[in-house]
């Protein structure tokens, strides 16, 4: 009986997940076009090719995903802190705020920052104004741009797992810590951090895996030579209509960030994160 | 939809129309535009009658004639267009121009303003229509283009019945009749056209901008746009280079792609950009840019009255979108009736008085000369273009297969997907 509980997520799992993931791999592997239709023909060669072709790509999403996710915890771990441990009665109208923003559309908050960054406009036209900048000087179209925008846009989700992860920390470790003399500083880096590891764990996954997929912040704030994987998945899928390479090129992102997850595991333990999530 | 208050001239707005397509912001100020000679083009309107068109209704192929004989006319008609791409009442948001064709033919029209990307919308439609089924429009529209091409490839038009649309063959403008992607109009009849050119600010780059090598001046580094569209990108450079597209070889295109790589590693190009090039030439992040006849209306609208757009002495590129019957209308009759009633000067003279692109009847100028009374669009070169313009308007290469489709986005690809 439990068994048959289950039939519905399994139903849920084959129709969403099983099919469409085996639509991918095996368009991966065909051969053929629009025009005439396609065949699997076990065309290997695909994956040779997508990664001779874009190995920069996938290189650099990696890299910018990795970069900004780094970033982000830099950035929120410090917010996260002060909400958890000093936010007192207003933690939830803290928290509620930090993630207003956030209910606007991703595209619509990343196109604000077009005419933020503008080189015109609020910043770089103040500072240009100023004289402490000179005129030809901008940042859209640059890896900054697009880097800044993958940290902004994953600012909620990397906030919100380290949040629940300090909360959860009992208060009288740490009075213990200051009990037997330590300082504040070391408090925090052998108490506090340790114990909210879980966090810092999960919001990389959530965050990291989102940010190397993304083609959003690239296509809006980047420029020449900032592609990441996601807009040659695109193009090749819209405007090329090669749908053997945009499915290789996906498969591809999904096998290495597979990889990568399964070293991350390894290396910090999934235990952690099984601990986080509940 | 959209509202007329943001008429600022900071452009602070993110629900940014140019995103779109066409026009609705205050006529004045667009009118202006037109009046002012802006353009870089003198007003050299020629009386529409240089314009005569001499086509003939082709006959139908016999599966088609079949196919035609058995339809019966039908009260309704379902019309996918752009968006802010037909007349357009700014209180009501009415469309009288489609209530004078239910006053006059009976038939409810219902306008979808669904398209707005081809290759997103024809993703969209394939796969329905490769299935046999019916995607509910019995009129779409499509830029002339790869999934233009792709459509008639892969039989999902209806060819059209010629006998029944009189009016396109008394009244179009040769410039959409018997065009090169559809010889003989068996499947199109064109709604609208427009020019790509240059678009620029003469403030940012202290000169005229006469000619597409301006887009490869080194003084513009890092301020110069060009368009991410594979099509539009490898056509500028073909002029650039003085070669015709429509008759461009694989040979002719792989020297274009040399000389766009260059302009890339030389720091020129800021963006290869979609319809949000519009945006950064009012923010000032691009001072001179590929762009379309139509925005730099809007923008002018909008107040960014500095930018100045021109047909650049090598040429510009004429594009069409068009109106076509998808495989398995419910309404096919209604879709002729419309077409047929659209090319009157009445009636494309209304809507062109909104949409101000290039009007496909020449002789709606003289309608919306005398009877709209709105001289600065009748007048207007990028409207109603003179011979002079026309002869420096340049097709498309028209694709013949996928392969060859394939060889042109290869050939471009690398230079805006790096």
């Amino acid at each position: 009986m439990p068994y048959l509980l289950s039939l519905p997520s399994w139903l849920y799992l084959a129709v969403f997940f099983v099919v469409p993931l085996v639509a991918m791999l095996s368009m991966s592997l065909a051969t053929g076009n629009p025009l005439v239709g396609y065949a699997v023909t076990w065309h290997f060669v695909e994956f040779a090719k997508a990664v001779d072709q874009y190995w920069l790509q996938i290189v650099r999403s990696f890299w910018y995903g990795g970069l900004a996710t780094f970033l982000t915890l830099v950035l929120t771990y410090p917010v996260a802190y002060w909400i958890a441990f000093h936010g007192g009665r207003h933690k939830g109208s803290i928290l509620f705020l930090i993630l207003l923003p956030f209910f606007v559309s991703f595209v619509i908050r990343t196109l604000a920052w077009q005419f933020l960054l503008s080189d015109q406009g609020l910043i770089l036209g103040t500072l240009k104004s100023w004289g402490l900048l000179p005129q030809s000087t901008y940042l859209l179209s640059t890896s900054t741009a697009v880097i800044g925008g993958l940290v902004y846009n994953s600012v909620a989700y990397y906030v919100l797992p380290l949040y629940v992860a300090l909360e959860k920390i009992d208060r009288r470790v740490v009075r213990a810590a200051g009990d037997l003399y330590a300082s504040p500083a070391s408090a925090f880096w052998r108490v506090v951090l340790p114990l909210s590891a879980p966090g810092i764990f999960a919001g990389f996954l959530l965050v990291f895996v989102t940010n190397v997929g993304d083609f959003v912040n690239a296509a809006v704030l980047g420029g020449p030579g900032t592609s990441m994987i996601g807009n040659i998945i695109q193009y090749n899928f819209f405007n090329a209509q090669d749908y053997p390479m945009a499915a290789t090129l996906s498969s591809i992102l999904m096998f290495l960030l597979i990889i990568a997850i399964y070293f991350y595991a390894r290396v910090f333990g999934t235990e952690s994160i099984q601990d986080y999530a509940a | 939809m959209m509202s007329d208050q943001n008429k600022s001239k900071s452009g602070w707005r993110l629900d940014d129309p140019a995103l779109l397509r066409g026009l609705t912001q205050a006529r004045l100020s667009r009118r202006g535009f037109l009046e002012a000679g802006a353009l870089g083009l003198g007003a050299m309107a020629l009386p529409p009658a240089a314009f005569a068109a001499s086509a003939m209704p082709a006959k139908l192929d016999p599966k088609w004639q079949a196919y035609w004989d058995k339809q019966k006319p039908t009260k309704e008609l379902v019309f996918a267009n752009w968006p802010y791409y037909i007349d357009t009442d700014d209180k009501t948001g009415k469309h009288a121009s489609l209530e004078q064709f239910t006053k006059d033919t009976g038939i409810d029209i219902k306008y979808l303003e669904v398209i707005q990307d081809n290759a997103a919308f024809y993703a969209k439609i394939a796969p329905v229509l490769k299935a046999g089924q019916s995607i509910g429009n019995d009129i779409i529209v499509i830029t002339n283009g790869w999934q233009l091409t792709e459509l008639m490839m892969q039989d999902f038009l209806t060819q059209l019945w010629q006998e029944k649309l009189p009016n396109f063959f008394k009244n179009a403008s040769p410039s959409v009749i018997n065009p090169a992607y559809d010889p003989g109009n068996k499947y199109t009849v064109t709604w609208q056209s427009g020019l790509t050119g240059i678009a620029y600010n003469p403030k940012m780059t202290g000169r005229e901008i006469t000619s597409f090598d301006d887009l490869w001046d080194p003084k513009f580094a890092g301020h110069v746009g060009m368009m991410s569209d594979l099509t539009e990108l490898g056509s500028a450079a073909l002029l650039k280079l003085g070669i015709k597209p429509v008759h461009s070889t694989p040979d002719d295109w792989a020297k274009a792609a040399a000389i766009l790589e260059d302009q890339k590693n030389k720091g020129i190009v800021r963006q290869y950009y979609d319809q949000g090039y519009i945006k950064a030439l009012e923010n000032g992040d691009t001072w001179i840019s590929q762009a379309w006849s139509g925005d730099i209306f809007q923008a002018h609208a909008k107040g960014f009255t500095d930018l100045k757009f021109v047909v650049p002495k090598e040429g510009a590129m004429l594009w069409h979108d068009n109106m076509m019957i998808p495989k398995g209308a419910a309404n096919p009759l209604s879709a002729l009736t419309w077409m047929n009633y659209y090319y009157t000067p009445e009636m494309a003279g209304l809507i062109e008085d909104y949409d101000n692109y290039i009007c496909p009847v020449p002789s709606a100028q003289d309608y919306i000369l005398k009877q709209l009374k709105d001289p600065d669009v009748a007048n207007s070169p990028l409207v109603f273009p003179t011979k002079e313009m026309y002869a420096k308007a340049n097709d498309f290469y028209v694709f013949s297969s996928y392969d060859q489709n394939k060889k042109w986005s290869d050939t471009f690809s690398p230079i805006t997907q790096a």
